[in-house]
This record gives C-alpha cells, sequence and structure tokens, in this order.
C-alpha cells in the first residue's frame, strides 16, 4: 500500500460532517487541498512538509517554514535581517513604493523577499537563501540582490554549499534599473563561489520565472526542481501573445524544464533534505571525506515516514 | 544629412521636419529662378537649429524612448561599418543549429587594434526586421555571444558589445531551448573573462536581454538611449493594469541615460548630435570610436585579474538599501 493510499483510508475511515469540516476548515484544524479538494488535518499537513498526502501537490510555503524543513534545529544563523528596502526611484503606480513597502512589511513581519543565512543541513554545513513569495511576489530589488550577494560571499569564505531557494515572478520593477543589476550582482558572487570549488544548487519552487530564472535560478551545479513548478523566461501570457496560439499544458512546468535539459532532477519536497545531503556529501573529494565523518551520520529529522513521488 | 524626402517619423519631430523640407524647397526654387534668397535660408536655419536644440533638450522620457526605438537610428552594424577598419562577422554558437540573426558578432580592427565585436541587431526596413526578430536575441545568439567573448579571451581581444533590444525573445521555442539559462550563463561567465569588457546602449537596453551581454567594466549609454527593467508599455500593463499608462511607467521607471548616471549604473554618457543619432550617424559613430578607444586606453593598463576585480566590485556595489539597526 503506498502512503497515498494510506493516507486516503485513513480519511475515509473517519467521517465527519460536512458542517464540522467548513468549521475545522475555518479554524484551520483542517485544509483543503487547492488541486485535489481532499481534506487533510493540517498537522498531519504541516509533518508532511505541506505536500497533499492524497495528491503530492505541493502547498507553498515561506521562508521561515523552509528553513525549518531543511536546516537542523538550533544551528541556524540568520544574515543581514537588518537589511531594509528603500524607494531610490520614489516610484509610484496607483500606489506608492514606499507605502506598498510599509504596508507589506506590516502584513508579512517580513523586511524583503528574501531570509538568509548559514546553518546545518542534516548535519552539513551550508549557506541557504530562501526567497519568500509572499512579499511583493518574491521580487528581486537591491536588498534581494545584497543579502544574496553576501551569503554567496560568506559561503565562499566559509567554503560552504550554496543552496537558494527561489520562489519569485522577477526583478522588482520598483526599483528600475537597480533591480535588473541585482541579476548581474549575484551571478559575479556565483562566479567566485565557482571558482573557489565550491557546489552550488538552487531549488526552483512554484513559482521561478523572469529574472530570477534569467540569472541565480539557472547557474546550479546542481540544478532541483519541485514537482509542477512553474520555472520560465518569460511568463506564459506573454509566450501566447508572441505566438497567437495555444501552449503545451506542460509547458514551463518543471517536467518540461527536465525533458528538454535545464533541470538536473525533479525532488519532492519530502525528500528534499535527505537528497541535498546526499548531492552535498558525493561532491565533497574522498581525500577531504574524513573531516567530515560527522556529517555522514544523518539524523532522522523528519520522523515522519516519507511519502514516495509515484 | 536631412534629405527632402525625409517624413517625419516621430510627432515631435514634425514640425522640424516641415521646416527642414521648406528650406530645401525655397532653396530648390530659388536655384531654378537664379534668385538670391541666402539671407532668407539662413534665417530659416537658425530656426530649424533652435527648434532642433528645444525639441531635443526637453525629450520626456516617453519621447527619448521613441528615439531609442527610431527607425533610422543607427545599429550595430551600422557603427561597426561606420567605426573599423576591418571586420569579419562570424556566425553561429555551434550548438543551437540556427544563427540567430538579431545578435551579431565578429573580429575587427579599430584604432589598428584587433577586438571583437558584437551587438543586438534590429533590422533597417521590415522585411530586414522581420529576419533580425526586431533584435530580439533567442538562445542561441546569447549562447554565440559567449562564444565569440571566449574567443576574444583566449585572444587577449577586448570586447565591445552594443545593445539595442526590446528585450530578449518571448517565444515558445526560446524557452524551450532556455532563454533563461542562455542569459544566466552570459552572466556569470562575463565575470570570469580577463580581457576589456566595453558595453554601450546604442538604441534600447531592455531587460534582462539586454544585460545578457553587458557585463562590462564600463557602461556607456547615448544621451538619447534609454535601459529598462522592463518595457513601459509591460510595466504599465502589470502595475497600473493598463498599457495606455506607458507614458507614466517610463517616467516612473528612470530610464534615461541621465537617470542612470544618478543611480550610480551608468559611467559615462555619449553625447549625441541635436536631433540624435539618427540626424547625423557618423558624427555619432565618430563620438564612440573615440571613446572606446579612450576607455580602452585605461583598461590596457590593467591586467586580467584587475580587471575581474574591478568588474565585481563595480556591480557588487550597485543597490540602494539601508541598514536598519536590530
Ligand atoms: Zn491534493
Amino acid at each position: 500500500m503506498s502512503l497515498f493510499d494510506w493516507f486516503a483510508n485513513r480519511r475515509k475511515s473517519e467521517p465527519i460532517s460536512q458542517e464540522r469540516h467548513e468549521r475545522e476548515i475555518a479554524d484551520g484544524l483542517w485544509s483543503k487541498c487547492s488541486e485535489c479538494g481532499v481534506l487533510t488535518y493540517t498537522k498531519d499537513l504541516g509533518a508532511n512538509l505541506m505536500v497533499c498526502p492524497e495528491c503530492g501537490f505541493h502547498n507553498r510555503v515561506f521562508s521561515d517554514e523552509r528553513i525549518r524543513q531543511l536546516i537542523d534545529t538550533n544551528t541556524w544563523r540568520s544574515l543581514d535581517d537588518h537589511l531594509n528596502p528603500q524607494d531610490p526611484l520614489e516610484f509610484r503606480d496607483r500606489k506608492s513604493y514606499t507605502d506598498r513597502i510599509r504596508d507589506t512589511q506590516t502584513k508579512t513581519g517580513l523586511l524583503d523577499a528574501v531570509a538568509t543565512g548559514v546553518g546545518a543541513l542534516a548535519g552539513l554545513p551550508v549557506a541557504l537563501g530562501v526567497m519568500d513569495f509572499r512579499f511583493m511576489g518574491g521580487s528581486m530589488g537591491s536588498v534581494v540582490g545584497e543579502k544574496l550577494t553576501r551569503m554567496i560571499e560568506r559561503g565562499t569564505g566559509d567554503r560552504r554549499p550554496v543552496i537558494i531557494v527561489c520562489a519569485s515572478g522577477g526583478a522588482r520593477m520598483q526599483e528600475g534599473m537597480l533591480s535588473l543589476m541585482q541579476m548581474a550582482k549575484i551571478s559575479g558572487a556565483l562566479e567566485r563561489h565557482r571558482e573557489a570549488g565550491l557546489l552550488y544548487m538552487p531549488i526552483l519552487t512554484h513559482p521561478t520565472t523572469g529574472g530570477v530564472t534569467a540569472s541565480f535560478a539557472m547557474l546550479g551545479d546542481v540544478i532541483i526542481a519541485e514537482p509542477k513548478a512553474t520555472i520560465g523566461f518569460a511568463g506564459r501570457r506573454v509566450v501566447e501573445q508572441t505566438l497567437r496560439e495555444k501552449l503545451p499544458d506542460d509547458f514551463q512546468t518543471s517536467e518540461y524544464l527536465l525533458s528538454h535539459g535545464f533541470v538536473d532532477v525533479i525532488v519532492p519536497r519530502t525528500q528534499l533534505k535527505k537528497t541535498l545531503a546526499q548531492l552535498i556529501q558525493l561532491h565533497q573529494p574522498l581525500r577531504h571525506a574524513e573531516h567530515h565523518t560527522a556529517a555522514m551520520q544523518v539524523p532522522d529529522a523528519f520522523p515522519l515516514p516519507t511519502v514516495t513521488a509515484d | 544629412m536631412s534629405k527632402p524626402e525625409r517624413r517625419p517619423l516621430l510627432d515631435f519631430e514634425r514640425p522640424l521636419t516641415e521646416l527642414e523640407l521648406r528650406i530645401v524647397q525655397i532653396r530648390d526654387l530659388a536655384d531654378e529662378n537664379e534668385v538670391d534668397v541666402s539671407d532668407e535660408i539662413q534665417k530659416l536655419e537658425a530656426r530649424a537649429a533652435q527648434l532642433r536644440q528645444d525639441i531635443f533638450q526637453n525629450l520626456t522620457p516617453a519621447q527619448q524612448l521613441q528615439v531609442a526605438r527610431h527607425p533610422r537610428r543607427p545599429s550595430t552594424l551600422d557603427y561597426i561599418q561606420a567605426m573599423t577598419d576591418e571586420w569579419i562577422e562570424l556566425h553561429g554558437d555551434r550548438a543551437t543549429g540556427i544563427d540567430d540573426k538579431a545578435l551579431v558578432g565578429g573580429v575587427a580592427r579599430l584604432g589598428g587594434r584587433p577586438v571583437v565585436m558584437l551587438g543586438h541587431q534590429k533590422g533597417r526596413d521590415t522585411k530586414d526586421n522581420v529576419a533580425r526578430n526586431f533584435g530580439m536575441a533567442s538562445p542561441g545568439g546569447y549562447r554565440k555571444a559567449m562564444r565569440l567573448m571566449n574567443h576574444a579571451n583566449r585572444f587577449g581581444m577586448p570586447i565591445i558589445t552594443f545593445t539595442d533590444t526590446p528585450g530578449a525573445y518571448a517565444g515558445v521555442e526560446a524557452e524551450r531551448l532556455g532563454q533563461g539559462e542562455a542569459i544566466a550563463y552570459n552572466l556569470r561567465e562575463m565575470f570570469r573573462l580577463e580581457v576589456p569588457i566595453l558595453s554601450t546602449v546604442i538604441g534600447e537596453g531592455g531587460s534582462g536581454g539586454a544585460l545578457g551581454i553587458g557585463v562590462g567594466d564600463r557602461l556607456m549609454m547615448f544621451e538619447h538611449s534609454v535601459y529598462t527593467v522592463a518595457s513601459p508599455e509591460a510595466c504599465a500593463a502589470i502595475l497600473w493594469k493598463d498599457a495606455a499608462k506607458s507614458p507614466q511607467a517610463a517616467e516612473a521607471l528612470k530610464i534615461t541615460a541621465a537617470d542612470l548616471k544618478r543611480l550610480g549604473i551608468l559611467d559615462e554618457i555619449l553625447p549625441e548630435p541635436i536631433g540624435g543619432a539618427h540626424s547625423d550617424p557618423l558624427a555619432t559613430a565618430a563620438t564612440l570610436k573615440a571613446a572606446i578607444l579612450k576607455n580602452l586606453e585605461t583598461l590596457d593598463q590593467l591586467t586580467g585579474p584587475q580587471l575581474k576585480q574591478m568588474r565585481y566590485d563595480k556591480f557588487r556595489k550597485i543597490g540602494m538599501f539601508s541598514e536598519v539597526s536590530a
């Protein structure tokens, strides 16, 4: 019996009245999958890393939770969490950028769209950046560029592998060309990290598009994608308008990129930490391996049964 | 340079082109009738000069964008032809199986020295524009550019790049062939090269498609060129939910050379003839050539590792943020 079946059977064995369901969804006790509609006990969903046990749908997770999922307890040291966006262009569309920043900060409790830091992943030291889609669609402005660059530089200095969890609509238009130039800045830092012989792995999550795709998302030594994420350079609608034709259903998905050779491997979130640890260890030259023997004992950070991809 | 048959292509150019046309007509009439109208002509020409200055010194960002996209604005190949003593175009990325005509490059002799030149290429007319895909390069174009830059690095030749694109091509084929990866790869690899890289926005610098050949030691822009994170049309559609707000977006996005100099992105503004580059392409090419040679002279003093360090530092400091105390 697959785990999906197991979860499904368990749910079926607990008949719950309709109104109680609705009340408990509202209470947040149960979560309804936006993909398959099946209800999952919210605690179970969280324990399954927000992946629907029924259909494998990957619900969005934000930076704090993603860090908890990947980094060993009590090993995370966040970097540069005091960087605050400015409004260098005094940009105003229907709303001023200054107001937009303030409102988004109040709503999300975040200063900008990326969390960076260093920590241990299954005992292995890493430098990690996690983009946060809640903050203006994970758009990349000066703060995102600066924090990622500092994190990569730190990774180079400490000789740590760098991992960036991508989730972004692209450049932050409200910062104009300053935003575009962050693509070059981060790529430059990655070149130095690479030159130092170190491993870089971007994780492409839904959605990874625009300027992020045209820079650090595609520069990994190993490029990992979560299942069924949207990944592309130009927006689907833009492409549709350019061609005035219907696009294939799987266009710009993780699976599409995998089959066209732009993603190395699709890894379900429930396997991500384990796979990253395995990849990091596979890239440690043997002659250095004895320094990392402690790291070989991967602690079982997630005691839950693992869900298989199929 | 102005020819009587020249139609005004931009609305704000109309009074000027009409006046220029009248001058030519009067001169022709005077010639036919052997009348001396030199005083009259002189006055009209002074007025035209004043008008040209008035128009081109007070362009709004949206108008700058129109000048930058002017169908007669000199293109990459126009500049290469006007500036170089020798030029051999080199084709292909050796991988995709298609030579991208929207991004051209090759080896040249400039001021006596061998260089690699490459840039986006818009068409000179509608038919040419279709062949050139309106200067929107495909992954194969960016990979050709990288191949040529590696070539330059191997033979110690400076790299001179020209930016003139509305953006990288957004099509199914481009996505399938990895448009994002192609640009990303160039961004990283340009930091690895140990030869001087000079980038100039000669017309329109459209987003990632522009930056994909634009990681230079020095960034120059012509006075009326623009460089944008997203086209004002796209930005208006997304942020204003109204594509007709594109003039406001052009204003808000800070896309002009003067703005980008202020923001610390641009190193040097190259002056254009009054009336724009298209009013005197040869003079404009001379300006560009002089600026390139002057900068190369400075960059020649640096070793490969010094160039890399300088390039890194240049981009490293771009961005504006504050550091709040925890
Ligand atoms: Zn589901």
